[in-house]
């Protein structure tokens, strides 16, 4: 049994929002570069270069990537030995969201769904826990803007609808998302579980390495017939016409209810934000 | 810079009926910022016949909610929202005047008819630049709706904003256009 305190979680947490929107990754950076020479369109190859200009003032000036520095969505991987001591945890992350945005110059845009007051610290966090195995305590967070989170679904398929039926429903959605969710994009796709489970594994998907291959040779080949597919729609950069509509489709899977298809889509713009750090 | 044309706020009607879709256009002088919530606010005065905290006429209306400023920055990062959340109140603010507005996505039929009647023009500002265009805005001042944070309209000072022509009055749509050149399935 190894403890943690939760002031260091806190601590954590606040480091971490400010970083990820702050420093593209180095996967994104790539992805950008490799558009650059991929895009055929002048207006959506100039959108790059302005894409990859804002990365570099956002890193050099440590200003947000984008205004819009989202809802803070915090990944917890708590190893089953380890006892977290000084207080609750859930109040810990919340406490790091507060300081991370409030510190970092970072927007707030929690708000009061009805009257759509604004919280004002952008709390509460959404958090997503996972007890695993070890000692370890795994933070991730993951700030998720408004744009490309309007742009997402849930839709529970017909098992006879099938790997045909799942390709035609994520490529109409990105076809139907056009230019909101600020292509080029990255799509988490989750198949299989229940309904929620579906859609926090698109959200999980979106975490991968833009680059990476799919472990599951089934599912890579997928993401590869998806994305080609996705890059035929026209919708390029900024959704002002282009090759360039998704850099990746990244997919998770888990078996799912003999009645059941689900089948969930969330897209992330190009800010692609998330920052990790165990403790 | 060259394809660039440079254009002057407030917009007037000769400038608006020149510009086309695909147009680059450098914005200069003032811009008023609004989102959701303060162009619901801003129709609901209009329902009320009271009078508008900002004036209209002429005027271009940014559909963005900055990051606060960190010290010795006029505005934190500021790059636009999606624009089809306005397209409820975008159509009445037109036929009180108003020319331009700086946004991202695509429009309502209903906003693309109201730009051809009220001769407005519809321009895209590059989403998730945000830390590039701050750096376009030299002062930026909040004028009405503190209370609403980062959605409180302010007043900015803009030079060489860059934008392209979406919608223009003769009915073209960049969105649609653009998307169908390189369109392959």
């Amino acid at each position: 049994m190894r403890e943690i305190d939760v002031l260091q979680v806190t601590q954590a947490v606040a480091r971490l929002c400010a970083e990820a929107n702050y420093f593209l990754g180095d996967d994104m950076l790539a992805a950008l570069e490799q558009a650059a020479g991929r895009e055929e369109s002048p207006t959506g190859r100039t959108i790059i270069a302005q894409l990859q200009e804002n990365a570099a003032i956002a890193a050099r000036d440590q200003v947000p990537i984008c205004q819009d520095t989202g809802l803070a969505v915090v990944f917890l991987e708590i190893g089953q030995d380890v006892h977290l001591v000084g207080g609750d945890l859930e109040t810990a992350v919340n406490e790091g969201v507060r300081q991370g945005y409030r510190e970092g110059y970072l927007r707030k845009s929690s708000c009061h769904p009805f009257t759509r007051q604004n919280l004002g610290d952008n709390t509460p966090a959404v958090i997503h826990c996972r007890i695993v195995p070890g000692e370890q305590l795994k933070i991730t967070v993951a700030p998720k803007g408004g744009g490309s989170e309007n742009m997402s679904k849930v839709v529970m398929l017909k098992p006879a609808d099938g790997v045909a039926g799942i390709k035609q429903q994520v490529v109409e959605w990105v076809r139907q998302a056009g230019a909101n969710p600020c292509p080029p994009t990255i799509v988490g796709v989750g198949i299989g579980g229940t309904f929620e489970r579906a859609a926090l594994l698109a959200k999980e998907a979106l975490l991968r390495e833009v680059g990476s291959s799919n472990p599951d040779p089934e599912l890579a080949r997928l993401e590869e017939e998806l994305l080609t597919e996705i890059n035929k729609l026209g919708i390029g950069p900024q959704g002002l016409g282009g090759r360039v509509t998704s850099f990746a489709v990244h997919v998770k899977m888990l078996p799912c209810h003999i009645a059941s298809l689900p089948l969930a889509i969330n897209i992330q713009c190009h800010a692609a934000r998330h920052k990790e750090v165990v403790l | 810079m060259e394809d660039y044309l440079r254009l002057q706020t407030p917009l007037t009607e000769e400038v608006v009926a020149s510009l086309k879709a695909g147009d680059r256009v450098l914005l200069n002088g003032i811009l008023y910022t609004g989102r959701d919530a303060a162009h619901k606010r801003l129709v609901e005065l209009l329902d009320q016949g009271r009078e508008l905290p900002i004036p209209l006429a002429g005027q271009v209306i940014y559909f963005v909610g900055p990051a606060p400023a960190k010290p010795g920055q006029a505005i934190g990062s500021a790059g636009p929202t999606t624009s089809y959340r306005m397209d409820p109140y975008s159509p009445r603010l037109l036929a009180e005047g108003l020319k331009g507005m700086i946004g991202k996505g695509g429009r309502s039929a209903e906003v693309k008819e109201a730009i051809k009647k009220y001769h407005g023009i519809y321009f895209a500002a590059v989403g998730g630049a945000g830390a590039l265009l701050a750096q376009r805005i030299k002062k930026a001042e909040v004028v009405a709706y503190e209370d609403l944070g980062p959605e409180a309209i302010r007043r900015l000072e803009v030079v060489d904003f860059p934008v392209v022509v979406v919608n223009d009055i003769y009915g073209n749509d960049l969105y649609e256009q653009g998307v169908a050149a390189y369109r392959q399935r």
